[in-house]
């Protein structure tokens, strides 16, 4: 589909941007997902920067909008420490990804940062098959899932592995939870409990929580992000599913108000399917389709 | 362009429905309040403004105008026709007699919550006096057949699955000629997620749909799908004709605008919505709940009835 700029370009009329073709732009950035308020103060900025630095051609228009976005979209650097006790939680609403990208990190972690003491936790014991499902990604990965019956306490569970790991002296360990919805109180009282639970026990740990987003999620995306950051704290976000035709517009209001930076986009079900989240490459896409 | 009012839609709906007399000025107001409740509740831009072009004149002509309550005529209109638009009643699954054997078949995204939705269904009809199986078809997604069978052992509906199969065409058909020896008469076929882009996938979708013709062949779609879901709905329609729909996740607070693109997109009934992760949390959709919910109207309905 031809995306923003050829659509832009097919607009350019004369010399001048008129109301259309600020509505068109404005519709466009809604199309991305980027939310009418959002895109509403976008393309106001932008127009306020076009004439003010008198741009007049096509491509100028570009570099306007995106250095606009850039200064709202935050990007984060993930790094791990050689050694020690690193847990990352895994967080976020029903299917969005979480436990496919918790396969896919720890076979990005091992092949980038080196580190062979990976184990999985199956802090998910409540959705049917969910448990197997991670056991499945343990064996083609060849590392080791600490797991118990379904039903079982998340937080129990995640703190076994925790101790497994120490015990051996230090280990990265990548905790599954459940999908829950930001609206259910007793799940979250939950997750906060998962998360007291792992600041409590295990306090020399390097702990970090992220949320799992499905890029075709629209503005709900950010009522998750919003109460996910009040219950547990957020270190990062990860963009799962941008490999369909969704452009996961929704990043750039989270961002820009929670300030929450993003880690990695998911490209796929395959474990190699991750990578570090680049904004020049998200921002192209966003603009250029 | 928005004017941006600081008040919510219900706000401008409450002064407006106050007044004796309307002016332009101020439907014009309640018109961009109505496109931005629209937008930010997810519903497609295009559709938005095919939803409101094809509203705005009835409801801001001379009937209304010279009504004694303009306001809550105005947004009377607005609001059936946006019940109208989501398919004014609601609609069972068109299934055969019992005696013949009736299939259904779910698809859609990734994780929009396709197995949870089979075995929701399948209570559903058991329920209702039919013997379903359920059909394990998705080889794809790891564990996908476990869940299935624990989700079928939970709710006593048997499952169909073949572990050695690699081809769900393959395991389809063996489960129907599984079917007809059993005493079974509704298949419902639970398929792998597939991105609408996915050529491959897509192709090998249409081959199964084929093969099967289906009774029923739903789109399982995240009621939170942002604009994308009317490229998503064009293309599974494209692929395997869709004759319904059902939206999960609704127990979210989303306000749920993608109902509303599916449905002017593929003109296909939204039959079931999902409503948790339990097996018994399946309601019928009910289009003047939805309308208000994408509205965010609430008690809003109630004072206009009362016009
Ligand atoms: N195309 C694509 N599919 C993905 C990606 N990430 C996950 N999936 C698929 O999305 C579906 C759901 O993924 P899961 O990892 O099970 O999601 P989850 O968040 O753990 O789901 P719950 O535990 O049920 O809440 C599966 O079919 C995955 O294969 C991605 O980046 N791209
Ligand atoms: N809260 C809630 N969760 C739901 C609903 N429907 C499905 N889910 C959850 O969403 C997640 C994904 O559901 P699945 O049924 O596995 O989705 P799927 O489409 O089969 O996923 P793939 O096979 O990976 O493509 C699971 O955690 C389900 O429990 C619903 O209506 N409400
Ligand atoms: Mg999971
Ligand atoms: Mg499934």
């Amino acid at each position: 589909m031809a995306w923003l700029m050829d659509r832009l370009r097919s607009l350019w009329g004369g010399a001048r941007f008129d109301e259309a073709f600020w509505e068109e732009f404005e519709d466009l950035l809604i199309e991305a997902d980027l939310g009418a308020e959002t895109a509403f103060e976008v393309v106001e900025e932008v127009q306020r920067r076009v004439k003010k630095e008198g741009v007049v051609d096509v491509e100028g228009v570009r570099e306007v909008i995106k250095d606009v976005l850039r200064r709202y979209v935050r990007a984060g650097g993930f790094s791990l420490p050689d050694s020690g006790t690193v847990v990352l939680l895994f967080v976020g609403v029903n299917g969005v990804g979480k436990t496919t990208t918790i396969a896919k990190c720890a076979h990005f972690i091992r092949s980038t940062w080196g580190r062979d003491d990976v184990v999985l936790a199956a802090g998910d014991t409540f959705r049917a098959g969910a448990i197997d499902q991670l056991r499945v990604w343990g064996e083609r990965l060849g590392v080791r899932v600490v797991a118990q019956q379904p039903g079982a306490d998340p937080a129990a569970v995640i703190f076994d592995a925790i101790q497994s790991v120490e015990r051996r002296g230090g280990g990265v360990v990548l905790a599954d939870t459940a999908g829950r919805f930001h609206n259910r109180a007793s799940l979250m009282d939950e997750l906060a409990k998962v998360d007291r639970v792992i600041r409590t026990k295990a306090v020399h740990a390097d702990y970090r929580r992220l949320l799992v987003i499905d890029a075709s999620t629209g503005q709900n995306a950010f009522r998750q992000a919003e109460v996910f950051q009040e219950t547990v704290g957020l270190d990062g976000l990860v963009l799962a599913k941008y490999d369909g035709a969704a452009k996961g517009g929704v990043l750039v209001p989270i961002s820009r108000r929670l300030e929450i930076p993003a880690l990695f986009v998911g490209t796929g079900e395959g474990l190699e399917d991750l990578r570090p989240f680049d904004v020049e490459e998200y921002l192209s896409r966003l603009v250029e389709g | 362009m928005f004017d941006r009012i600081s008040a919510t839609f219900q706000d401008i709906v409450r002064s407006i429905t106050g007044k004796a007399t309307i002016s332009p000025k101020n439907i014009e107001e309640a018109v961009e309040q109505i496109k931005y409740a629209l937008l930010e509740a997810d519903v497609h831009v295009r559709v938005v403004r095919r939803f409101v072009n094809q509203t705005i004149q009835e409801a801001t002509g001379e009937r209304v105008l010279k009504s004694v309550t303009p306001g809550q005529q105005f947004v009377k209109i607005l609001y059936d026709k946006l019940v109208s638009f989501l398919g004014d009643e609601r609609q069972d699954l068109t299934l055969k007699g019992p005696d013949t054997l009736s299939i259904i078949l779910l698809a859609g995204l990734q994780g929009s919550g396709k197995t949870t939705t089979a075995a929701k269904l399948a209570l559903h009809l058991k329920k209702k006096g039919r013997r379903p199986l359920l059909v394990a078809a998705d080889l794809a997604r790891p564990a996908a057949i476990d869940q299935l069978e624990t989700l079928g052992a939970s709710i006593d509906v048997p499952v169909y699955t073949d572990r050695s199969q690699k081809d769900p065409r393959a395991v389809v058909k063996r489960a129907l000629s599984h079917a007809k020896r059993q005493a079974v008469d509704t298949l419902i076929v639970d398929t792998a997620g597939r991105h609408q882009v996915d050529r491959e996938l897509m192709d090998e979708l249409s081959r199964l749909v084929r093969d099967l013709s289906p009774d029923e062949a739903l789109l399982v779609a995240d009621a939170m799908t942002g604009q994308t879901a009317v490229d998503v709905a064009k293309a599974f329609n494209e692929a395997v004709g869709i004759t319904g729909v059902v939206l999960t996740k609704f127990d979210s607070d989303t306000r749920g605008g993608a109902a509303l693109s599916i449905r002017t997109i593929t003109g296909a009934p939204i039959k079931f919505i999902g409503v948790g992760e339990k097996v018994d949390d399946l309601e019928p959709f009910y289009p003047d709940r939805i309308a208000s919910r994408i509205l965010g109207m609430g008690d809003v309905v109630t004072l206009v009835e009362k016009a």
